[in-house]
């Protein structure tokens, strides 16, 4: 019966339509592009609308809507709807306790002040390289983390446990340890150093240093995210391949250089998108480690400058400005990231 | 590996079984344990410092290695108890709303999903959706942060809305809440969509399609079919949602603002707690992080795969 109406299907269905995943439903059959709008003579206006949309769109458009458009249209609101809005808040003069930013004069001067703004600069420059570092860093230890447990040893799931334990933390608690471990006279990190006769080091004082000790504790908190994503990859190999590279007398170090770390492209990008985005949410961690809007001196990313700059010197129309600035960065990232995504038909 | 040979000791004493595998243990299997051991200590040790250091006094903090555990002379559960009567009330404001915006965004997400996935309209338009959602996931929230203000401050007067409430003799900066149940679930529905997209795309066909052509609706289909075969995937959800909300400072600063609110959710008071102007009180800060964090902590131990399936989607 079943096979009979897929049959149907398609034998019935336009061979230029770009239609969904091969599905037979009743509604194709019934009321379906191919079989043309049903031609009932009392049909009033809506219902004529309901079947020019579901032409258009595809048989269950209008009966769907219901379960998808509602959510969608709120969360478009608070997304793209607010996204609009910060740009148009960005080009007014909005500022201290007005009521409502006055939409009858915009200009771009939030973003030429942006440009003469050193602290800005700074910040931009601090955000690139938490990004970079940061990613590179924790998918490098998050695939060799993965590249051990995938060697088939005892114990793998509590190994797991463990390393992925500190991202179930939130930034407020994991700031607070670190706070600790980075303290100058009694903290882990300078008894450790200490063994090798360096330091004491001002890990959070220290301009030049206070950004990598940052970028440390965020590597430490997301590897086990970067493992989990590698280990999965890492199963989705076939076993042959790891045979056939022992057959060909690839020492280990070599298969897994030519053999199976290009077959982890997929992983590698997905996971680095997910991390650049936690990387630009650092302003938790950062917030909680000052306990105020100002993070410690050298560790001030656009993140931290964006709140500070509206919630604290209630500059709203030049937060809204490095706002938009933040948004354009995390776009360029996730842009081509979704169009790969669709070409690889993984939406 | 020695676990993958097959076992021909059916009988052994434990001590033959050890012996035996210490003999196939070559010197490469026990470097790979001791590196993955060295790990694992890397890990845990921030989080073991911090709980040996809540039990400690002052003086026991100076004397003592961060790690190592205070001596009888030095314990104390003083800061416990400061901790806790500090932070109790934070706790309920943050299941007040943690827990409903995690239920309702697991169910909108979930409702979302499947209106994207079984039914059948044009792909490239599905795409479209799908991708503006999905790109929902990966907005850095600063970029929405003054609009957010600006609504809920002078567009919505939830307050006014809720003024019955307030009669009640409830605290009015409890809008907070609200606002904070609205503003996770709007800001959750790319996510929640995206978990449960990845599972109905692996669903079987069969049953939907046979349901369909008997002229099911899609609400019945639904109903009958996909929400009673989405347990797991609800369980992966609700457990990523509830972590991800709990553990969220921004939104928490930006709608309720001040440490001192009534309504004031955990992590807000957690940021403020421990600094004065004498200095860090570090054995406080660490009692109340590891309170703070016992409800994901919780979550983590109890629902450990669940939680890994969840961020690794």
């Amino acid at each position: 019966m079943l096979d009979f109406y897929r049959r149907l299907y398609r034998t019935i269905r336009p061979s230029s339509g770009d239609g969904d995943e091969v599905r037979a439903d009743g509604g194709v059959v019934s009321d379906g592009p191919a079989t043309g709008p049903p031609t009932e003579p009392d049909r009033d206006a809506t219902a004529r609308l309901k079947a020019a949309l579901d032409r258009r769109f595809g048989s269950d458009f209008m009966e769907s809507s219901i379960f998808w458009l509602p959510p969608f249209l709120l969360m478009g609101l608070f997304v793209y709807g607010a996204v609009i809005w910060n740009l148009l808040i960005s080009l007014t003069d909005y500022q201290r306790f007005e009521n409502a930013p006055d939409y009858s004069d915009l200009d771009f001067e939030m973003y030429t002040r942006a440009l003469a703004d050193s602290g800005f600069i700074d910040a931009a420059v601090n955000t690139l390289i938490l990004l970079i570092a940061f990613t590179a860093g924790t998918l490098a230890v998050g695939l060799v983390l993965a590249i051990l447990i995938d060697r088939g040893i005892r114990f793998e799931n509590s190994f797991r446990t463990i390393y992925l334990l500190p991202m179930s933390l939130s930034f407020v608690v994991t700031a607070q340890f670190w706070l600790w471990i980075y303290n100058y006279n009694n903290g882990i990190a300078n008894s450790v150093i200490g063994t090798f006769g360096l330091g004491p080091v001002s890990w959070l004082g220290n301009q030049d240093i206070v950004l990598y000790a940052v970028i440390f504790a965020l590597m430490w908190q997301f590897s086990g995210y970067a493992m989990v994503v590698y280990l999965a990859g890492l199963r989705a190999i076939p076993r042959e391949h790891y045979e056939a590279a022992k057959v060909d007398g690839a020492s280990t170090l070599k298969m897994y250089w030519r053999v199976i770390i290009p077959q982890l492209k997929g992983a590698t990008i997905s996971a680095a998108v997910v991390l650049m985005v936690f990387g630009m949410k650092a302003f938790d961690f950062l917030y909680s480690l000052s306990g105020g809007y100002r993070p410690p001196n050298g560790a001030d990313i656009l993140a931290t400058k964006m709140v500070r700059e509206a919630y604290a010197n209630l500059n709203w129309a030049y937060g809204s400005a490095i706002a938009i600035v933040l948004f354009g960065m995390a776009l360029s990232v996730i842009g081509p990231y979704l169009v790969y995504e669709y070409r690889r038909d993984n939406l | 590996m020695s676990d993958s040979e097959p076992r021909t000791d059916g009988g052994a004493t434990t001590i033959g079984r050890l012996r035996r595998n210490l003999d196939r243990m070559t010197v490469e299997g026990a470097g790979l344990y001791v590196v993955l051991v060295f790990a694992a200590a890397f890990y845990l040790v921030p989080i073991e410092s911090g709980l040996v250091t809540s039990f400690k006094t002052g003086t026991a903090i100076i004397q003592t290695a961060p790690f190592a555990p205070p001596g009888p002379s030095g314990l104390t559960f003083e800061k416990w108890q400061t901790a806790i009567d500090t932070l109790l009330r934070g706790m309920g404001n943050s299941l007040l709303y943690a827990v409903p915006a995690t239920v309702i965004s697991a169910f909108v997400g979930s409702i979302t999903a499947y209106g994207l996935t079984i039914p059948t309209w044009k792909k490239s338009y599905k795409a479209v959706v799908l991708m503006l959602i999905i790109a929902g996931i990966f907005i850095p929230y600063q970029a929405v942060l003054v609009p957010l203000t600006q609504f809920w401050s002078q567009w919505a007067q939830l307050d006014q809305v809720l003024s019955f409430v307030w009669a009640l003799g409830i605290d009015d900066d409890y809008v907070g809440i609200v606002e904070l149940v609205i503003t996770h679930v709007a800001y959750g529905i790319p996510i929640c969509t995206l978990l449960f997209r990845t599972y109905y795309k692996t669903m079987s066909d069969e049953m939907i399609e046979s349901a369909r052509l008997d002229g099911a609706t899609l609400r019945r289909v639904y109903r009958r079919i996909v929400l009673p075969l989405s347990g797991p995937m609800f369980a992966v959800v609700l457990i990523y949602q509830f972590t991800q909300i709990w553990n969220d400072l921004l939104f928490t600063l930006v709608i309720v603002s001040t440490e001192s609110s009534p309504a004031a959710p955990v992590v807000l008071i957690l940021a403020g707690l421990g600094s004065s102007l004498e200095g860090q009180d570090f054995a406080l800060r660490m009692a109340g992080a590891f309170f703070a964090a016992l409800p994901t902590l919780a979550v983590y131990i109890f629902f450990g795969e669940e939680f890994a399936e969840g961020v690794a989607a």
